[in-house]
């Protein structure tokens, strides 16, 4: 028989289902190395169908997305129960991922700004004897790790064709890395950048620029060009995809294993190449940066130690 | 706020000046808020960002940080690579909802024991005003 696995997305976009579709042929053999249970974008099974699998027959449960509401919570909880190994599927299993950036506000805040003057949802709705209810909304987004126990991670916004190759490799493989592995490579993303070796040996900046304020050299470094390109804070595994696409590194592979809190590690980072010591100079080049949660936490925000905004 | 509420300081002070500053001003019996727990540094610029965020994840009201003066880092410009995340870090905490007082860079040499004092009786008083930075940050889910 073969191994089974199952397919669910949380808080996430729909990127990470079309990674998986990328794989081109190699699907095929996918489908012809496991069975596919439960896959709610592209098969038709249901929720009801998981509930009745036992405990631990689905050997792998690749979810992506943030926890943001009840019924992602809650089927987080039921393929963890019904699975031997979860792996949190992109980044926003991972750490949070863009869906977390609404921890700068609340559920309050959401509601306020999306339905402004229109019609606020409700919770319970009843008419005519029947009844249709919504997941809760919380005020909180969190990473999948934070409500049930994952094994496994595959970084990405989303995974790459070859990171999710070599991921199923080596899940399908005879040795089972130790548990909590990201299936990355463990070093910076610089170290695959074609531009690397146009990097200074000491980086130094008078000026940040924004992407759409210039037309960037296809060359070297971007970060030599002061664009605010995160690759020196960030795990490789991509091959530099937004580098080779003239694009500065914004960091959703995360950290590598020796950082605990991605954004204060990669704005450390970028803080250290300004180029002077004067207090006033330095506030200047900081105003191009005018964000900084949105830079350094775009993917990260909920797993980060602070976690969200202070709540008022 | 109850009226007890005493603020946690975690401040950092490099081993050079300001952690000799405060050793100073305890052999010269000057007398400051006891709400500091001092972590000593080699140097203000070991002080990762990943520290100030933790302390403050943990539970601290506020954190202080201490280095020698622009020019007298003992280690030529650490406190120039402190002041430049520093400006950055501020500029995140604040998006992050922690008020201004809470976090705070001072230059104090070994010879301002004095100094240590005014400092961190200034920082106390103004967050014990501010009051406890709350579980409110706490990454709290269903």
């Amino acid at each position: 028989m073969k191994p089974k696995v199952a397919f669910y997305w949380c808080a996430s976009c729909g990127g990470c289902e079309e990674a998986v579709v990328d794989l081109d042929e190699k699907i095929l053999d996918v489908a012809n190395a496991v069975d596919i249970v439960f896959w709610p974008v592209a098969l038709d099974f249901k929720e009801h169908d998981v509930e009745a699998m036992p405990d631990g027959s689905i050997l792998a449960s690749f979810i992506n997305g943030a926890i943001r509401n009840s019924d992602q919570l809650k089927m987080a909880k039921l393929l963890r129960a019904k699975s031997q190994v979860v792996v949190a599927f992109g980044v926003c299993a991972q750490l949070g991922g863009i869906p977390g950036l609404a921890n700068l506000t609340d559920a309050k805040g959401i509601y306020a700004e999306v339905f402004k003057d229109g019609v606020t949802p409700e919770r319970l709705h009843q008419n005519n004897g029947h009844s249709l209810s919504l997941p809760e909304f919380f005020d909180t987004v969190v990473e999948l790790g934070r409500v049930i126990d994952v094994d496994y991670y595959v970084p990405g916004c989303p995974p790459t064709p070859k990171i999710i190759g070599a991921a199923l490799g080596v899940l399908l493989g005879s040795e089972l890395p130790p548990k909590g592995t990201v299936l990355a490579p463990d070093e910076a993303l610089c170290e695959e950048c074609p531009r690397k070796d146009t990097r200074p040996e000491k980086m130094l900046l008078k000026e940040f620029k924004r992407v759409h304020q210039v037309v960037a050299d296809q060359q070297t470094c971007l970060l030599a060009q002061g664009l605010a390109c995160l690759g020196p804070g960030t795990r490789a595994g991509c091959e530099a995809l937004c580098p080779r696409g003239n694009m500065p590194c914004t960091g959703c592979f995360g950290p590598t294993s020796r950082v605990r809190d991605y954004g204060a590690k990669a704005l450390s980072a970028l803080a250290s190449v300004i180029d002077s010591d004067d207090e006033a100079e330095i506030a200047r080049i900081l105003d191009a940066l005018p964000d900084p949660a949105g830079l350094f936490y775009r993917y990260s925000l909920p797993s980060s130690f602070l976690g969200r905004r202070r709540m008022e | 706020m109850p009226e007890t509420f005493e603020p946690k300081i975690v401040a950092f002070f490099c081993n050079w000046c300001t952690y000799l500053a405060a050793d100073l001003a305890g052999t010269s019996r000057i007398k400051y808020a006891p709400n500091t727990r001092v972590v000593r540094v080699m140097c203000s610029g070991r002080v990762d960002p990943q520290f100030i965020l933790d302390a403050f994840a943990k539970g601290a009201d506020g954190v202080l940080i201490g280095g020698c003066h622009p020019g007298d880092c003992h280690y030529q410009e650490g406190n120039y690579k402190m002041l430049r995340r520093f400006a950055l870090l501020k500029r995140l905490v604040k998006q992050m909802g922690i008020e201004d007082e809470r976090l705070r860079l001072e230059w104090i040499s070994a010879a301002e024991g004095e100094r240590v004092k005014t400092v961190i009786n200034d920082m106390v008083a103004k967050v014990r005003a501010l009051g406890p930075r709350a579980a409110a940050s706490q990454k709290e889910v269903a």
